[in-house]
């Protein structure tokens, strides 16, 4: 399929066929290939759950997941070359799936994410092994199996594995790939379904707390089946207000540019359809990206579901989400800036201040990373409200900045281990950096990062967003991004405290020495967040030059 | 003009020092824990040697800025790698050059391991964990003195609070046995305050970008960060801010700013980082990281945002002139010498801010002098004293009593150390003083004589405590006191000399820094008030010798 392919999108077929006749969905295999691939490799991962003997899997699963996620990045990059992100740029899949610039470019992020994330999924050196003498990794031995039981013990004695996690992750992947690409709104849900429902099934695996862990899970269900229903229905309603669910049909609709559907000519252009089904669109989103005040789930999800999962959901969910609104808003709304950005605006001041100010108490460093998260959320909502193409570069380079410092953070929290697991309580951490510096200062640097610090990558981010803010005239915001910046300084800072200068406990957790697999991604992170903080240029141009949505 | 990159090179030095020092092999004994401090001496002598070769290539009277160097960084938002220094910034390379060498030997052994730490890494790491850090201030302070870019200098001006903040934190004053809780909290107030004022200032740094890219001022669309670039397109009329916009930007940098140099009511964090410091890095922030924010006032608000300025002039003399005296009648009051010295500084800051915003030429060129010779006379003051404390393991005056008997050499130094820091006439902080007042009072002749305040209860602070601690009956404690042995001389001795010298001579330095000042002075459109008789630097030196000859 390496023959230029003709512009063609079967959005501008569908304006002209109103005869009667259903035309043969055209599908270019080639632009779709990165979540092709992926998919494909879940599915394969799926036949090796099956039919691999139980020795063999764990080995298979990690090369199938670690091949898909490499070959989708491949092709995302020769689809780069290739002028997708640029000029070529079109819509795919009869206009469901936008082949553009901020899609190449988030789908290269969440592709090399997952890479990372799937390191750490495939860390077995951290827990002790099994009687068997089995290595075991995070999570539980057998998922089915009632927390407490004899099952779960003799699943545990055996050194069973759930080896499962890498197709969901597969799965997860596949959809979080096609969700910021989405170019109809249906084609957006199914998206967000298929990215979701594997994460709240990972999410229920921790090896150790597993009632937590499950707690976390229902949790994570309920609110998220929740927003799904509510962008279920804004779907329905934006449907009945322009007659399509196409996101470039929807915008001429708003713009009043486009012939309105006969049967739908009693709703078609009824504002009042329009925002209240966008307002509902808007809750499903800020849902997963985890905005006030639509947040709740968060710190819980984050601390119950096993670290290696939170840290793939904290950076990949809100690459795609933040990808999937951004077009929601840019391709499709841009009509209606004017209703939607007030409520923006305060969803976001609401979420840099309640962020910041609750992580200020947090006395768990998993749910300090969640509030921190929820804050960065609001930070990232700056320069979504822009509405401008430096605001959306911004965004798309903050996502990749803070995406990899997450994976980073949360990678170390992994290290930090006693008797029971990983030791979270931060009373835990006193003296760490006395004990062992090097992981220490690893963990500080990301905190560094997450507070913005000049020289790294969280800062070249924050000033990227809030310049874009800024030149749109969102001034306030950015005063209140930069004070809820200080305070979110302040629980970073007392981390970096309690690690190097309180004096360690003498039954202090102690940090276990990782695999090839973790260390790599600890390294990938240090080595991005520097790198991106040091030398944003090349990066930061990249992201501006993948800056235009076509729709 | 050569191009070898000589200003990147002085700071890279220190830079590429602190990560050599950092991985040297863990010292495993006392002999090797020496062993890995030569090394970061060497390299700020090095530096130092740097330094000196930057201020005697650079040609007083030519072009503003010197040396500079450019490269294209961030071009996305119009962000260079620009370097380039004028006589002001020469000036306070070569006093952070000369400081750095001598507060590392004045700490030689303020990071050595003590009985109870934890773990090896305690043992073996932390001391030349502690010289990497220092050199590691050095590189970004000299970084930032280099840069002619707002926001390089802004990054290097946030990013050496993390340094800064270990040294603090990390590396506390050990001899007195206070616990660590008190460090730590001084550490962090230390990192909150700079950290709040940078952000706010990261707040106007991207108000700037955006005027400018509006503006067209960048090129392609983007704005621009170039000091030489906004400067000329702000005296052109190419650039126009409105007047709110240039008021809120100056506020944003000036906050900022005022936090680190630290200007009343932003002081507080000073006496708590001082106090728990060891005496060495106390003296790397007072004399050293805080003369970024006196350095940045002069050069980018009174630069960038001149109307501004001169508005806010008069209100930020008040607020210098009550850190004067607030800061000289708390240092009146301190029991803890340490705490003395930072409020004395406290009140140092206001004079040479306030000779900074009063706009006058002899006021600026005061300012900076006051800059070099406040880092020099407090460096001596604080390193005698840290000797002192370090022999009886304590802070506090009144611990001590006849010193003079037992220790004469340290109580000599210290007594030259006290009277620079209360402008004797013959040592190099009078000039300075002198200048600065004088230029306040051509312009607000009530502020100016309201100052003069300060330098009596100048007076009052170092002759009290040089009172109780060195002179009447000696104190059991103190009897069995060394004098200054061989290391703590080779301190102190450039420090007083440097006194003596800048005192009856400091023309080497006036002439660097007059022209530069000249330059300021015209960017705020602001000439001396007539009726004006100027008074150089010159004569006032001839003025002191006579003086110091009665």
């Amino acid at each position: 399929m390496s023959a230029p392919i003709a512009v063609h999108s079967l959005w501008t077929v569908a304006a002209s066929s109103t005869t009667q006749t259903i035309p043969t969905p055209h599908i270019e295999y080639a632009q779709l290939s990165p979540m092709l691939v992926v998919f494909g490799a879940a599915a394969l991962g799926i036949l090796a759950e099956a039919f691999l003997p139980r020795r063999n899997r764990y080995w298979a699963q990690v090369g199938i997941a670690m091949a898909g996620l490499i070959g989708a990045f491949v092709a995302i990059v020769v689809l780069a070359a290739k002028g997708y992100a640029g000029a070529n740029a079109h819509l795919a899949a009869m206009g469901a799936v936008a082949v553009d610039g901020p899609s190449l470019f988030l789908q290269g992020t969440i592709a090399l994410v997952a890479i990372v994330a799937v390191l750490g999924f495939a860390e077995r050196h951290l827990e002790p092994r099994s009687s068997t003498g089995a290595p075991v990794d995070a999570f539980a031995p057998q998922a089915a199996t009632v927390p407490g039981s004899d099952a779960e013990k003799s699943a545990a004695r055996s050194g069973f594995a759930t080896t499962e996690v890498f197709p969901l992750t597969m799965f997860a992947v596949g959809g979080m790939l096609l969700f910021p690409a989405a170019s109809d709104l249906l084609t957006m849900f199914v998206a967000l379904e298929v990215f979701s429902l594997p994460l709240y099934l990972l999410c229920a695996l921790a090896r150790r707390r597993r009632l937590l862990s499950q707690e976390a899970a229902v949790k994570y269900f309920l609110l998220g089946a929740f927003s799904s229903a509510f962008f279920l229905f804004g779907l329905a309603l934006i449907y009945g207000y322009a007659g399509t669910v196409s996101l470039g049909g929807i915008a001429d609709v708003v713009s009043g540019t486009a012939t309105p559907t006969p049967a739908l000519a009693n709703t078609t252009a009824n504002d009042a359809l329009l925002l209240i089904g966008l307002a509902m669109l808007g809750v499903g989103l800020l849902f997963k990206v985890g905005a006030v005040p639509f947040h709740a789930w968060t710190p819980d999800v984050y601390q119950g579901a096993p670290t290696p999962v939170t840290g793939f959901m904290a950076a990949a969910t809100k690459v795609a989400a933040f990808g999937a609104l951004l077009r929601l808003l840019y391709a499709a709304f841009p009509g209606v800036t004017w209703d939607w950005r007030p409520v923006l605006w305060g969803v976001a001041i609401l979420t840099m201040v309640v962020g910041a100010i609750i992580a200020v108490t947090q006395t768990d460093v998993k749910r300090l990373l969640a509030y921190s998260s929820i804050a960065h959320a609001g930070f990232i909502l700056t320069g979504v409200i822009a509405m401008n193409k430096a605001g959306v570069s911004a965004v798309l380079f903050y996502l990749g900045a803070y995406s990899f410092v997450t994976l980073g953070a949360f990678a170390v929290v992994t290290l930090v281990r006693d008797a029971g697991g990983e030791a979270t309580h931060l009373s835990r951490w006193a003296g760490l950096g006395r004990r062992s510096p090097l992981v220490a200062a690893t963990f500080a640097l990301f905190l560094l990062a997450f507070a913005g610090i000049p020289l790294t990558s969280g800062f070249a981010g924050k000033f990227a967003v809030f310049q874009a803010a800024a030149s749109s005239g969102a001034t306030p915001l950015v005063i209140v991004g930069v004070l809820s910046s200080a305070v979110a300084a302040f629980f970073y800072i007392r981390v970096i405290v309690l690690m190097f200068f309180s004096d360690p406990r003498p039954d202090g957790p102690t940090v276990a020495v990782p695999s090839a697999f973790t260390a790599t991604a600890i390294a990938l992170g240090v080595l991005v967040t520097l790198g991106l903080g040091i030398l944003p240029q090349y990066f930061l141009h990249l992201a501006d030059q993948a800056s235009v949505f076509v729709r | 003009m050569s191009s070898f990159p000589l200003l990147t090179v002085a700071a890279a030095l220190p830079a590429v020092g602190a990560v050599l020092t950092a991985a040297l092999p863990a010292a495993t004994s006392a002999k090797r824990r020496d062993v890995n401090k030569v090394l970061p001496l060497g390299v700020s002598v090095l530096t130092l040697v740097l330094a000196a070769i930057v201020a005697i290539r650079f040609k007083p009277g030519g072009a503003r800025y010197q040396m500079t160097e450019y490269h294209s960084w961030i071009s996305d938002f119009g962000i260079g790698y620009s370097l380039g220094v004028d006589g002001i910034a020469v000036v306070l390379i070569l006093l952070t050059a000369v400081l750095v060498p001598v507060v590392m030997l004045a700490s030689w052994h303020d990071a050595d391991p003590v009985a109870n730490d934890a773990g090896t890494f305690e043992r073996n790491r932390r001391t030349q964990g502690f010289f990497a850090l220092i050199l590691a201030v050095e590189a970004m302070v000299v970084l930032s003195f280099e840069a002619t870019d707002v926001f390089l200098f802004y990054v290097f001006f946030e990013a050496m609070l993390i340094p800064m903040y270990f040294l603090i934190g990390g590396f506390g004053d050990r001899t007195v046995g206070e616990d660590a809780r008190q460090r730590s909290y001084a550490a962090v107030k230390f990192l909150l305050y700079n950290l709040l004022g940078g952000l706010i200032m990261l707040a106007a740094v991207i108000g700037l970008y955006v005027i400018t890219a509006k503006q067209g001022i960048g090129t392609d669309g983007h704005g621009t960060f170039d000091l030489g670039t906004i400067t000329q397109a702000l005296a052109s009329g190419k650039l126009h801010f409105s007047p709110v916009a240039e008021k809120a930007l100056f506020l944003g940098f000036m906050f900022a700013f005022a936090v680190k140099a630290p200007l009343w009511p932003l002081h507080t964090w000073l006496p708590n980082a001082m106090g728990e410091a060891t005496p060495g890095v106390a003296v790397l922030i007072t004399a050293v990281v805080d003369k970024v924010g006196t350095y940045a006032m002069l050069r980018f608000c009174l630069q960038l945002f001149p109307d501004a300025s001169k508005t806010f002039g008069p209100a930020i003399l008040v607020l210098s002139l009550i850190g004067i005296i607030y800061g000289a009648l708390l240092a009146v009051g301190q029991k803890d010498i340490k705490r003395l010295i930072a409020y004395a500084s406290i009140s140092h800051f206001g004079f040479i801010i306030m000779g900074i915003f009063a706009m006058t030429s002899q006021g600026q060129a005061g300012a900076t002098l006051y800059m070099v010779n406040h880092g020099i006379s407090t460096a001596a003051l604080l390193l005698v004293a840290g000797f002192l404390m370090s022999r009886r393991g304590s802070r506090l005056i009144a611990d001590y009593g006849g010193v003079q008997k037992v220790a004469p050499v340290l109580a000599g130094t210290f007594m030259i150390g006290g009277l620079a820091t209360l402008s004797l006439p013959g040592l190099a902080p009078f000039v300075s003083e002198f200048l600065v007042l004088v230029g306040t009072f051509t312009r607000y002749p009530a502020i100016g004589i309201i100052a003069t305040i300060g330098i009596v209860l100048a007076a009052l602070y170092v002759l009290v405590l040089y009172q109780r601690t060195m002179t009447g009956p000696v104190k059991p404690e103190v009897a069995g006191f060394r004098d200054l042995h061989a290391r703590e001389l080779v301190v102190v001795t450039p420090l007083i000399a440097l006194l003596l010298f800048l005192g009856v001579y400091p023309r080497p330095i006036a002439d660097i820094v007059n022209p530069a000042v000249r330059d300021t002075m015209s960017d705020v459109h602001r000439t001396d008030p007539a009726p004006a008789h100027p008074i150089t630097a010159a004569q006032v030196a001839a003025a002191n010798s006579q003086g110091g000859g009665q």
